[in-house]
């Protein structure tokens, strides 16, 4: 393998690094945007508290033995043979870490 | 001179008398209430003066909430998402009863002879009865479709002879639950199809639809001849064509009957589905908006109002049901969740959560009459469904 290639690599890596805290907080308007789809939109069937209903809850001590990039790609890409639709129109793979994030720490009011 | 003050205090009793006689006598024909989902609350409306006379909070997680009402049409029992059945009198503007009777509910439904509230419940999947005085437990009906598998309970609806029928979300049955003896109940049990996700009582208590999610059709049962079994109608309605993905369940009732057809609202597809009420054959489609949610027809019959899924729920579409041809879009304001006609319906009420506001049109113009201010509306309920089968 040549230097440059290596180099490549590392750069690539460090750029993916840099890029992955600052792409995962939305803006703050956005934020609150989020959080109002999510209790009230996601909340048709997991509940505005999102202590489930027809979906399951999704709660800090529901999701904590499930890996976030799953979670993340059910919000994106729904679940196919459930209830659960996919979500890709409304928001971006970013938005959807984010929101994993916020729901496996409890998702704020 | 004594018997002219004698005379007048007596005229000032009788007076009194009649002051007092006249603010607490009063029908509850007109009045109703508005879900405030967000905040624990709710609003008591009354629909002649368009306006809203109490509320009443510390309901819980109204979330999803519904409302049925006392055979007198004085009490509300409010069915929470937490579990929370909460008993308000209208009269008095207060909350009478509350209990926590499960983990997660959905909804419930009361008796013919107006004894006996159900409830239905996600966790722990199944039906509970209680005494609509009391609110004390009467019987517990788990929803167990195999050996320690319960299912959640959707559509719940009551039907003559003190029976309720309602349909398996996980277990994909119809089942009838027989209340006649309250601690007793007896159960029978019908196949659906895949995870059927709301059910109706037609209007005459007849026929049992229940919506099915996981495929394209509806389940009927002839509750007058149940020895028939369910079938299947509307089947494969989608003709195979991919589904649109579904952003938030329809609600199915006994609204949805007008005409002599069945106004029902199609799965993953911008379409109301119209079935003859007698053959239960498809007669038409309308294609509309958006997916509906809520299609329900107004008490004559006339018109049928239909709202949408997010993203297309700041729309309200109206159809003529003669014509069968849309015949009015609306923008009442954003995230329309609920509507609910006026008895005889020549208003409907529209909840807008968004807008914190509930919206008050006439039927007959579409015009706007007049709005009130709520928080995060959700479900409007009128006292009118007291007395209707399948509520």
């Amino acid at each position: 393998m040549s230097n440059s290639g290596i180099a490549g690599r590392v750069v690539a890596a460090l750029l993916l690094a840099c890029a992955m805290p600052a792409a995962a907080e939305p803006a703050p308007a956005r934020q609150k945007e989020l959080i109002h789809m999510v209790r009230q939109d996601c909340g048709s069937c997991h509940g505005l508290t999102l202590q489930g209903g027809l979906g399951p809850a999704l709660l800090p001590q529901t999701l904590a033995d499930k890996p976030a990039e799953g979670l993340v790609a059910t919000i994106v890409h729904g679940r196919p043979g459930t209830a659960m639709p996919p979500w890709h129109r409304f928001l971006a793979e970013e938005e959807a870490q984010w929101i994993v994030t916020r729901l496996m720490e409890g998702f704020p009011k | 001179m004594r018997v002219a003050v004698r005379l007048l205090w007596l005229m000032a009793a009788a007076l009194l008398l009649a002051a007092c006689a006249g603010a607490a006598l009063r029908g509850t024909g007109d009045l109703g209430l508005v879900i405030e989902r967000a905040s624990g609350h709710v609003t008591l409306v009354n629909t002649s003066s368009r306006s809203a006379y109490a509320r009443i909070g510390g309901l819980g997680d109204l979330s999803h909430a519904s409302v049925v009402y006392s055979r007198d049409a004085r009490y509300a029992y409010v069915f929470g998402r937490d579990g929370g059945l909460s008993k308000i009198d209208l009269l008095e503007a207060r909350l009478v009863k509350r209990v926590i009777q499960s983990g997660n509910a959905i909804g419930g439904s009361i008796s013919q002879d107006g004894r006996i509230v159900v409830a239905q419940n996600y966790t722990p999947g199944g039906i509970k009865a209680f005494d609509a005085e009391t609110l004390e437990l009467l019987a517990e009906v788990p929803a167990e479709y195999a050996p320690g598998q319960f299912s959640k309970v959707v559509g719940l609806a009551d039907v003559p002879g003190n029976k309720f029928a309602y349909a398996l979300f996980d277990g994909g049955e119809i089942r009838v639950t027989d209340f006649s003896d309250p601690k007793r109940p007896t159960t029978q049990r019908y196949p659906a199809g895949r995870q059927p996700y709301d059910g109706l009582v037609t209007p005459d208590g007849r026929h049992y639809l229940a919506g099915l999610f996981g495929e394209d059709g509806v389940a009927l049962l002839d509750l007058w001849q149940p020895e028939k079994g369910s079938r299947r109608i509307l089947d494969k309605y989608g003709k195979g064509e991919e589904k649109l993905p579904v952003f938030k369940m329809p609600h199915l009732r006994g609204w949805s009957v007008a005409a002599g057809r069945a106004w029902l609202p199609a799965i993953g597809r911008n379409e109301v589905l119209v079935v003859d009420a007698s053959t239960w054959k498809e007669t038409a489609r309308v294609a509309v908006k958006g997916q509906p949610v809520f299609v329900m027809a107004s008490p004559d019959g006339r018109q049928v109002w239909v709202n949408f899924a997010f993203p297309d729920n700041g729309w309200v579409q109206v159809i003529d049901t003669l014509s069968g041809q849309v015949v009015q879009t609306l923008q009442p304001g954003k995230a329309v969740l609920h509507m609910e006609f006026t008895p005889r319906g020549e208003a409907v009420w529209i909840s807008a959560r968004d807008d914190n506001r509930v919206l008050i049109y006439d039927t007959r113009n579409y015009r706007e009459l007049g709005s009130l201010p709520a928080e995060a509306p959700s479900g409007i309920f009128f006292t009118s469904r007291a007395a209707r089968i399948g509520f």
